[in-house]
């Protein structure tokens, strides 16, 4: 059986990881409270970028120690809130048809985000995903330490999840599917018999034009 | 006593001048060769749009279109698109001239809920500046997006059962169109395989119906696709599109172009090469000069950027079929020109447009099409080349295609042909996943690619020609693997193809060489002294 992959943020949203996390910055218990969190970010803005430059995992790494002091259950909380605001509207016209096709195929259809799991789980409800393979914050005594627990869903790792779910999963990964818009997803796509470039950046769509993969524009109504 | 139009050429002759993708080339060809020439173009009707009243107000075996109208009902207008006509015409187009004088006729009827849609089946979506060609700057500027937009056959709730044939074909259609109190379908009918049950049943419908017909199946009955008498795909068609006008109440307004292909500046295209003035052999030399040294690309955008000054020569208005037969009469009459006795060896320029690759490049799977498809396919009667005979054509055979309009065309070429040519083999085991993969039906839908399917019907077009003709050999192509997948061999010049053709040919071999464009079609007669012909 075969198996659809999805990256979330520019592929089937038009958010990205800076957007729920602003979010819960800007929804904490008291303005006090919001205000030196978003000072905290902004001090941190520096590290961002360059991080950003160096590679994604880099980045993550960084935004999430935004979350360092957090407790569970408030971060649980405002999921389905953070969905309903932030991501729900961001959803692509073509993404709900997309994974519709994926799942009339008879595919799993998986969710394969650096985003955190505790967004992706309501979001993959929303779209009709079947799994979610998604960052996981690590927390001690349910406070949010600010690091992920490895391994972190990023660049060349999700590759090596993807390989693991399909041999857990019996996938053939051959005949499966893949959908990303970045090109430091390409390690994604290219374990796949069937990789797409979905609203790519500008080296994803020239290396799809290479390769001769699809290339879905799903921000676009028909 | 043979048509003005056949030639046969002696040993003064001057060479052919044929198409080679967007290059034209000069062959020489042996004397004793028939060349066949287009017709000259049939004279424009002088007020286009006085004949196109005309045509509603007098319509075949229907009321005229304004005792149709009512205030308050819902009207859809379907039209052809951009693969009609080839290339695209200066404008006005006739479509814009039709619907201006519709769009009237409906408001002066206190008709105001009507929508236009443009009936590409699972052709690709046209673009704006495309639909604006065709339509018009006003009808563009008041209707598109919202009342003027292209079909999409996998809008699943915007699909509908219509019924089914005693044959089981089920027709699906448009929902709007279905909904509609009537539906008025705005033709423009370049070739015999155009118009009639096809403009509604086949343009407005998706995989579900189309699978009826466009299948390996069906093509290898079509003897050819351009007489539909003898068209099993005109069959099948004409069945659907009865149980379709049962239900939905259709108007159809068809119009025929003459074949003015080219303008003044090529008008030397149209002629035998021997008539040609000193002038328009200069012009020839200056055009052949300036395309060798354009980069192909270039070439190609060249080409794309003159639109054809067609002019219109028919109208023909009401119930479908009724219709339809007058606008075959008018298509015969520019394109047919009668041809005694088949050939053993065909020749024919590949040119660079295909009703599939409007501001694209002709890649492969479409160059097939051409070769196989369309140029075989226009007789009647019997094929111009006999059963087992070779066709020589000439092209490129890039290894090129368009990402955004035929990504599915490239996996078509590059994995499934080279594990099977068989169209039968195809059909069975990839058309269905061809016809589900979700990215392929995403190109298809939001952007502007062909449906998947497309490239499994492009290669069961060439289905007919491929069961008849013993080779294909290709002239100037300028890679192997191309001709490899397709089934074709190669040669270097005209000289070693025709060499190669006579091996297994009989000693004195009839060489024919179709002359186009502009189009023209055989209307194959026998030989007294032959029996009946394969």
């Amino acid at each position: 059986m075969a198996a659809s992959y999805f990256d979330v943020d520019g592929t089937l949203v038009r958010t990205n990881l800076v957007h729920p996390t602003l979010f819960y910055l800007l929804n904490q218990a008291t303005p006090a409270r919001t205000l030196a969190r978003l000072g905290g970010a902004l001090l941190r803005a520096p590290r961002l970028a360059l991080a950003e430059l160096r590679d994604r995992r880099a980045f993550n790494e960084e935004l999430y120690m935004l979350f360092r002091g957090m407790s569970e259950d408030r971060l649980h909380a405002l999921a389905d809130e953070a969905v309903d605001k932030v991501l729900r509207p961001a959803i692509y016209p073509g993404a709900r048809d997309l994974i519709r096709r994926c799942k009339d195929l008879g595919h799993e259809v998986v969710i394969c985000s650096g985003a955190l799991d505790f967004l992706m789980v309501p979001l993959a409800r929303e779209l009709g995903a079947d799994q979610v393979i998604a960052n996981r914050l690590e927390f001690h005594d349910r406070v949010a330490s600010g690091r992920m627990i490895p391994p972190v869903v990023a660049g060349p790792t999700k590759a090596l999840l993807i390989r693991e779910h399909a041999r857990r999963g019996g996938h053939d990964l051959d005949a499966s599917f893949a959908y990303s818009d970045s090109y430091s997803d390409v390690p994604m796509l290219s374990v796949v018999g069937h990789p797409s470039a979905v609203n790519p950046d500008a080296a994803l769509e020239r290396l799809a034009h290479a390769h001769r993969w699809p290339v879905v524009h799903l921000d676009r109504t028909p | 006593m043979t048509h003005p139009c056949v030639v046969t050429l002696d040993r003064k002759s001057a060479p052919r001048v044929l198409f080679a993708g967007n290059r034209l080339i000069e062959v020489d060809l042996p004397a004793g060769t028939r060349v066949i020439y287009p017709k000259p173009p049939l004279e424009g009707l002088r007020d286009p749009d006085a004949a196109i009243r005309y045509a509603i107000n007098h319509p075949y075996n229907r009321e005229p279109l304004y005792a149709l109208l009512r205030p308050g009902m819902k009207v859809v207008i379907a039209m052809d698109d951009i693969s009609l006509p080839l290339p695209p015409m200066k404008r006005p187009d006739v479509r814009e001239r039709v619907l201006t004088i519709v769009l009237q006729l409906l408001a002066d009827h206190g008709v105001d809920d009507f929508e236009m849609i443009i009936a590409t089946s699972v052709h690709r979506k046209m673009t704006g500046p495309e639909v604006r060609h065709i339509v018009g700057d006003k009808i563009f500027d008041a209707y598109w997006p919202k009342r003027l937009y292209n079909h999409d056959a996998e809008d699943r709730d915007n699909m509908a059962f219509v019924g089914e044939t005693d044959l089981g074909e089920r027709v699906v259609l448009n929902k709007k169109a279905v909904e509609a109190d009537l539906v008025i379908y705005v033709n423009l009918n370049l070739v015999p395989m155009d118009g009639g049950h096809k403009s509604v049943a086949v343009g407005l419908c998706g995989y579900e119906s189309l699978k009826a017909h466009h299948n390996p199946k069906v093509m290898r009955k079509c003897h050819s696709y351009m007489d539909p008498k003898t068209s099993e795909l005109n069959t099948v068609v004409e069945r659907m599109g009865k149980v379709t006008n049962k239900v939905l109440k259709v108007f159809t307004i068809e119009t025929t172009v003459n074949n003015r292909m080219f303008d003044r500046a090529l008008s030397f295209l149209h002629k035998n090469e021997d008539d040609w003035t000193g002038n328009e052999r200069l012009a020839f030399k200056g055009v052949q000069f300036a395309l060798d040294r354009t980069p192909a690309e270039a070439r190609q955008k060249i080409f794309e950027k003159v639109p054809s000054p067609f002019e219109l020569t028919g109208v023909f208005a009401g119930e479908t079929e009724a219709a339809h037969a007058h606008t075959l009469k008018r298509c015969f009459e520019q394109y047919c020109v009668p041809v005694e006795g088949q050939a053993d060896i065909l020749v024919c320029g590949i040119p660079y447009v295909s009703p599939y690759n409007i501001n694209a490049f002709l890649n492969p799977l479409l160059v097939q099409v051409m070769a196989q498809g369309y140029l075989f396919n226009m007789y009647r009667n019997q094929p111009l080349v006999k059963k087992g005979g070779t066709m020589i054509i000439t092209h490129p055979c890039t290894d090129r295609f368009d990402h955004a309009q035929h990504a599915p065309y490239v996996e078509f070429v590059h994995r499934l042909l080279p594990e099977t040519r068989d169209a039968m083999q195809l059909h069975k085991r990839f058309e269905a996943e061809f016809a589900q993969h979700p990215a392929y039906l995403q190109m298809y839908r939001r952007g502007n690619a062909y449906h998947p399917v497309h490239a499994f019907f492009m290669w069961y077009w060439g289905e007919a020609g491929r069961q008849h003709v013993g080779r294909v050999i290709v002239v100037g192509a300028d890679n192997g693997y191309i001709p490899q997948v397709l089934g074709y061999e190669t040669a270097r010049s005209m000289h070693e193809a025709l060499e190669m053709a006579k091996d297994g040919a009989p000693s004195s071999p009839q060489i024919t060489c179709m002359h186009l464009p502009p189009i023209v079609m055989a209307d194959m007669v026998m030989p007294r002294s032959h029996g009946a012909a394969t």
